[in-house]
This record gives structure tokens, C-alpha cells and sequence, in this order.
């Protein structure tokens, strides 16, 4: 119930914004993103951008997986 | 079974079904029996091939071509794989009052163009008008003649355990262009359909090394696999990061949640060969445009199930049933 | 893929699985883990987990798809909308093939009745904008991550004065089916595989409740397979060690508050009412439906028609499969009434549901 893909977003145009996939595009909603800013990349579900992917909690989470041996 | 659905029409296990239980049950013969692509037929001395398609895609212009381009090539290739010189096809047309006359110029001038390209003679046709509603703009259907190539013999009894399995390239690049094209999904990108004839690649490796071919077309690369799995009666397993799949054919099944391995091609050619020839033949079809990718992604296993299996990445098993339903795209 | 290319990488995921082997090994008993997201369920298959995993991790597929758990007089009734003269049912893909008593979506399409796949409710949105003189009925399914969705979907639609839009709700939150499965000893869930995109919704917080009364941890993990590895990795760590909490492995995208702005939607448009899952059958507080203040969109309310009367399924075992009580080979319709073509219950008739999966691997 929740198939939801990382998008980046590359075009905020108000409530809507474009969004980028290894070349796949579509304008899709972002009134649930607090503050989103382009560049940013959000999980996209049935399109909307429900929550923005953090960077930083992204490469914490890398790091840890590549730690366990 | 009381109505034919669309779900005997993809391409999968409902429409081998019917075919088994109704066509070939009552009109069957020791040429329509073998379900290949195309029939061997003799004429006097000569070995030759012959099949038919009709072609009823919507939308009729896609990106990377149309139903015109499509019915020319997808015969065509039948008739390649089959390991037979493409020579001449006839085409028939269907189409809807009201259909614009710019439309109509705009297919035929690709059926002359992929037809030239292949050097295969539109020798014959057909054409008729039918009132509005009672086709979707315009049904086209080819039949296709070619010359066996000398000394070859194709058969999925020719298949054993060990035979390597190859791909010349990317999967789902048609159903996906197909897709975007589509005004409902409201997705924008650059992929083009694969849509080609194939038998100047076929030309370029045909030899008695080649056991069996087959061009995966609806029901994706996995309904094909699943085809010859059960010809030859032996299991295939496929090594999934062996299988070339396009970066925005990939993102456009992760979005929409379908599967590549049950997507449509218009131009992609399987190759079954023997393990010490699989070598020479990828060579051979990386030197032909249309072989750039190619890739050994499986081969042909001991076990007789008659299954089709995925290894995954992590050493995982997956099973390729054939395509039983039309894939949608999902949220769950 | 960025943030989806790195976390398939299969040297990590080897190294991941031989970890939960070795913490595996350290447990007396066969484990039972449950996933309650479809997605879950998909991305398992798709990337072979389970034969990956130790015989002693049992992975059991909860009622955690929307296509699983509509009842079949939903079906019914969107088929009895479909034959409206006038009426346009918009739905997501999932629902086509699901069985209704006497047809299905897919097979109403093919007899001529408008039904349209689309990606997202708003383009049924526009359907109905574009088309003033029909009436689109949309299939509200989902939990809470596709819920917020459709309540933006109705304020948009109020706000733009639209008249013919309605939505048909089935929608439902996740917590119910959890607490009604972690309460049936006979199940003997040890941990629950909390779903991705539900949790950044819903936070955190809300399965504290679930975890303390019942003792069953519970990881919140992401969709991609080294996410659903660690999970798995973390919840085999706390079941050994007896570690009683809510874990969360997706915290690129869950915060413990959720999404503030979704929840306010949801609160503002929907309302919890009892509701029937498929195989499970009514939980209070498990279903939404559309307030009083946005009643003119309800479709149940707006619009009346006919629908037959809903046959029962019967020797249909969904409800213990979908449990983990039963194994599909144990329901006497499998592989003989009901099968993948001709789905008899919900098991079956999502592609990855616990039953379908079976039958691809049937001997």
C-alpha cells in the first residue's frame, strides 16, 4: 500500500513541483513537504511527495549497514 | 468459459490456453501444431516460412514508431527467428471512419520505410472502412513469406541442459515507451520503443551452432522463457543482473510497480546455443548494431519442472510464471 | 537510482544476512515475524529474501494489502457503480482483477462499462473537471500513506466547487489489524515488520502501544532490500535479546511526529468507523469515512443504485492464511477453485499475496 519511489525535485511551481527519476518526470504535489526546496529528493506516492529523504539519516544508515560483518 | 476477455489476448497463459483448447484442437496439422512463430513450409524444392499478425496497439503512434513500422517489423521477425530470410509480406487494413487522412499517409509511409529498410516487398493488401466505434482507429494485419536459410534447422528439441541463453539488449523499452505515450499516466520521458526488424542481426550469426530463436514481444521477456521451458521441457534459470534493462525503463517500473520481465519488446532477440558457441555468438551479435548489449543472462537447467526461475542478486529464487493477468500499475 | 542503487548493494546484503544467521542461531525456537505492508510483501519476494533467510525466521505476509483485505461487497458495490449510466469509476490498478460475487472490475471494463486506471487520485480529479457531465466515482483504497492523498483530493475539490466528484471509501489505518493479530496467541507473532511509508505518516509513536502491551518488538524498515534486511537483522537482535520496543530502521524519511500536515488532513476529511477486512473480519476504529462536512463528496451517500446480494466465500481458509495459521495447501480450494486466472479469495487474487505466492512454487 505504500509503493513510494525517491524522486529528486528540479521545478517547485506552488503547491505542485516536477520531480526526476533517471529521467522519468512528472509534476506531482508537495503540500505535505514542509519548506521543500529544489534539489531535495522526496519519496514520491501516487503522486504526491509524501516526506522528503534526509541526506544525512541517509549516510548514517549507509554507514552502519557497510559496519555489520 | 463463457466470454473471450482481453486477458486471452496478452499474450500469456489464458491465450496459450485457448490457442491449445480451441484453435489448434480444431484446426490443427502437423504445421500449426509446433506454435512456432512462423510455419516451415515446403513449396517444390524450396524451404520456406510463413506466418501471420495483426497488429491493434493503441496509441498507433508511439515514441520510436507506429503501428505501420510494428506490423512490418513484428512479421518480419517471426520470420527471422524462425532462421528464414525475410522475402515478401502482404498487409491488410482496418480502419475506423473518421480516421484522419494525414494519419493514414503518416503509417503507410512507415510501412514502406521499415519495409525498404528490410528489403521485403509489400506485394499484396487489403483495405477496408469500418463505421465509427467498431475498431480503434485502425487494425492492421500482415502475413509474411521468407526463404529458410540453407542447412538450418531450428527446434526447441534441439535444447538441453548447459545451453547457454542470450539477449541482444535491453528489455521493456517498447511497453514502457507505450506507456508514457499514453495520456493517462501523465509521465514524461525520453524512452523509445524498440520497435525493429531483426533479421540483419539473424543474417550476421545464423549458423548450425544456433539451436532455437524466439523474439519476446507481448507477455514480456518471462511469457517467452516460459514458452521454450516448456518446448524443450527443461528448466531455465536466468541470472537477474545479467539481464541489460535501460536506467528510465527501470525508474518507470519502480514508480508504477510493474515487473520488466512481463513488459513488452518490439525488437529484442533470443538465442539459445550450445555452451562452447555461446562465446562466438555473443561476439558476433555485439558487432551488429542492434546486438551492442547483448549479454548471456541464463541458461538451460537439468531439472524438468518445466519452470523458469530468477536467481537474484543476493542468491535469492524467483519464480517466472508465465503472464497470466495484464500488468497494471499499482500502489501497494 | 540515487538512494535506491545503494541500498540494493549485495555485498552488504550478504554480509547483513549472514549476521541475522549468526543471531538466528542463538534463538530456541522457530521465530515468527510478521510484515504487515503489501509492499513489503512484494519487495520480499522480488528479491528472494525468504530462501535467503535461516529456517528459523519464519516471514509471515499480514493483512497489510489494501487488495487483500476489501471485502467483496466493496467490489460489488464499485461494479454496481460502473453499470450507472453516467458514472466513471477511477481506480489505482490494484483493484481491476480483485473478485467481486459475480465479476470484477477488469471484466466490467471489457463489457463496455467506463472504468479508468489511473496513477493518482487527482487525475480522477481532473477526469471529473474535464468532464462535467459525468460523475467519477473514485476508489478510495489505502492506509494511511494513500489516505492524506485522497482528503487533499477533497479539499482541492471543495474548494474548486466541483460537483461531480465522489469518492468511494475503503480506506483504513494499520493499528487495529496489528493489535488484533499481535492479541491471537494461536498466531504467536514475536516481531512485526512495521510498513515504510505508513510510519511517515503516522510516526513512530503509535506502535508504542502495540509493542508494550503485547511484548512484540517492532522495526519500522524501508522498502529496498538492505532497509528489509537490517530490519529483520534488528528485530532478530531484539527478540533474542528480549529488547521490548519500537526500532526504527527508516529514519531517512520517519520521524517519530510522522507528517504533521498529512495527519491534519486526515483528520480534517476523515472519520475512524468500524470496518470489514477480508479474512479478518470487523474491527472497530479500523476504517475512514468521509466527515459530515464533506459528505457531498461521498459517493455511498450521493449516489444509490442496486448492488446483489454478496455471496460468502466458502472453504475459502483466508482468513487463517492471512493469519499464519494455515498454509495455503491446507485450504481446500487451492490450486483447484481457486487459483491465480480464477481467484476465489483476497490470498490469491493480489499477485504476492500469501497464496499466490505459494502457487508459482506448487510442486
Amino acid at each position: 500500500m505504500c509503493l513510494g519511489i525517491p524522486m529528486k525535485i528540479v521545478k517547485i511551481e506552488g503547491d505542485r513541483a516536477v520531480v526526476r527519476a533517471s529521467g522519468i518526470e512528472r509534476k506531482i504535489w508537495i503540500n505535505f513537504l514542509k519548506e521543500p526546496r529544489v534539489g531535495e529528493y522526496v519519496i514520491v506516492h501516487a503522486g504526491f511527495a509524501i516526506e522528503k529523504i534526509d541526506p544525512e539519516e541517509a549516510r548514517e544508515t549507509l554507514k552502519m549497514l557497510d559496519s555489520i560483518k | 468459459m463463457k466470454k473471450i476477455t482481453l486477458s486471452h489476448g496478452n499474450g500469456g497463459f489464458l491465450m496459450h490456453r485457448l490457442i491449445r483448447d480451441l484453435f489448434v484442437k480444431n484446426l490443427g496439422n502437423r504445421y500449426l501444431n509446433e506454435l512456432d512463430d512462423a510455419a516451415l513450409i515446403r513449396l517444390g524444392k524450396g524451404r520456406f516460412a510463413y506466418t501471420t499478425d495483426s497488429f491493434v496497439i493503441q496509441p498507433i503512434f508511439f515514441p520510436g514508431g507506429d503501428i505501420g513500422k510494428l506490423a512490418v517489423c513484428g512479421t518480419i521477425n517471426d520470420l527471422a527467428v524462425c532462421g528464414a530470410r525475410p522475402r515478401y509480406i502482404s498487409c491488410a487494413m482496418i480502419v475506423e471512419e473518421g480516421l484522419e487522412y494525414s494519419d493514414l499517409e503518416r503509417i503507410t509511409l512507415s510501412i514502406k520505410s521499415a519495409a525498404r529498410s528490410a528489403r521485403v516487398d509489400v506485394v499484396t493488401g487489403d483495405f477496408k472502412v469500418v463505421e465509427r466505434g467498431a475498431v480503434d482507429k485502425v487494425f492492421i494485419n500482415t502475413t509474411g513469406i521468407g526463404e529458410v536459410f540453407k542447412d538450418i534447422k531450428l527446434s526447441m528439441s534441439y535444447i538441453r541442459p548447459g545451453d547457454k541463453i542470450i539477449i541482444n539488449g535491453t528489455i521493456g523499452d517498447h511497453a514502457s515507451a507505450v506507456l508514457i505515450s499514453r495520456e493517462g499516466l501523465k509521465f514524461k520521458a525520453k524512452i523509445l520503443s524498440d520497435c525493429t526488424h531483426l533479421d540483419g542481426l539473424v543474417a550476421s550469426i545464423i549458423c548450425s551452432d544456433i539451436k532455437f530463436m524466439r523474439d519476446p514481444t507481448r507477455g514480456g521477456l518471462a511469457t517467452t522463457l516460459n514458452e521454450i521451458s516448456a518446448g524443450c521441457g527443461y528448466n531455465i534459470r536466468i541470472d537477474e543482473k545479467d539481464v541489460p534493462i535501460k536506467r528510465d525503463v527501470r525508474a518507470l517500473c519502480e514508480i508504477l510497480g510493474l515487473d520488466p520481465f512481463y513488459m513488452a519488446n518490439e525488437g529484442k532477440l533470443i538465442v539459445v546455443v550450445s555452451p562452447r558457441s555461446a562465446q562466438k555468438i555473443l561476439h558476433r551479435m555485439k558487432r551488429h548494431p542492434l546486438g551492442r548489449y547483448s549479454n548471456i543472462i541464463g541458461e538451460v537447467e537439468d531439472d524438468a519442472d518445466g519452470r523458469v526461475y530468477l536467481k537474484t542478486a543476493i542468491g535469492g529464487k524467483r519464480i517466472l510464471d508465465m503472464l497470466k493477468i495484464e500488468q497494471l500499475p499499482r500502489i501497494c | 537510482m540515487k538512494y535506491i542503487t545503494e541500498f540494493r548493494n549485495n555485498k552488504i546484503a550478504r554480509n547483513i544476512l549472514m549476521a541475522i544467521s549468526r543471531k538466528a542461531d542463538g534463538l530456541d525456537n522457530k521465530i515468527n515475524i510478521m510484515e504487515v505492508c503489501g509492499t513489503h510483501t512484494m519487495a520480499i519476494s522480488n528479491f528472494g529474501i525468504r530462501q535467503a533467510l535461516p529456517p528459523s525466521i519464519n516471514l509471515i505476509s499480514g493483512p497489510g494489502c489494501p487488495v487483500c483485505v476489501t471485502p467483496k461487497s466493496y467490489i460489488d458495490k464499485a461494479i454496481a457503480f460502473s453499470r450507472m449510466p453516467g458514472v466513471v469509476v477511477a481506480t489505482f490498478g490494484d483493484m481491476m482483477r480483485v473478485p467481486g460475487s459475480e465479476s470484477s472490475l477488469t471484466r466490467e471494463k471489457s463489457m463496455g462499462r467506463d472504468v479508468k486506471v489511473v496513477y493518482s487520485v487527482l487525475d480522477a480529479l481532473e477526469e471529473a473537471e474535464k468532464n462535467p457531465d459525468k460523475k467519477i466515482v473514485f476508489l478510495g483504497i489505502g492506509f494511511e500513506t494513500t489516505a492524506p492523498t485522497i482528503a487533499a483530493s477533497i479539499v482541492l475539490a471543495k474548494r474548486k466547487n466541483i460537483k461531480n466528484f465522489f469518492v468511494y471509501s475503503a480506506h483504513k489505518v494499520v493499528l487495529p489489524a496489528m493489535r488484533a493479530l499481535a492479541k491471537d496467541k494461536k498466531i504467536n507473532i514475536k516481531g512485526f515488520l512495521c510498513p515504510a511509508h505508513v510510519s511517515a505518516i503516522i510516526g513512530t509513536r503509535p506502535y508504542k502501544e502495540i509493542s508494550k502491551k503485547y511484548k512484540i518488538p517492532c522495526v519500522i524498515a524501508g522498502f529496498e532490500l538492505l532497509d528489509i534486511l537490517q530490519g529483520i537483522l534488528m528485530l532478530v537482535e531484539a527478540i533474542r535479546y528480549n529488547r521490548i520496543d519500537v526500532l526504527n530502521q527508516y529514519t531517512r524519511v520517519v520521524k517519530d511526529c510522522g507528517n504533521k500536515k498529512a495527519l491534519r488532513l486526515l483528520d480534517m476529511v476523515f472519520e475512524k468507523v468500524s470496518s470489514e477486512w477480508r479474512g479478518i473480519g470487523i474491527l472497530p476504529e479500523s476504517g475512514l469515512r468521509l466527515k459530515k462536512a464533506f459528505s457531498e463528496f461521498d459517493a455511498e451517500k450521493a449516489l444509490q443504485t442496486e448492488v446483489i446480494e454478496t455471496t460468502p466465500d466458502v472453504g475459502c481458509s483466508c482468513g487463517d492464511v492471512l493469519k499464519g495459521l494455515k498454509s495455503p495447501f491446507e485450504c481446500r480450494l487451492f490450486g483447484k477453485k481457486c487459483t491465480p486466472e480464477n481467484p476465489v479469495g483476497a490470498c490469491m487474487v493480489s499477485s504476492e499475496g500469501t497464496c499466490a505466492a505459494y502457487y508459482k512454487y506448487r510442486k
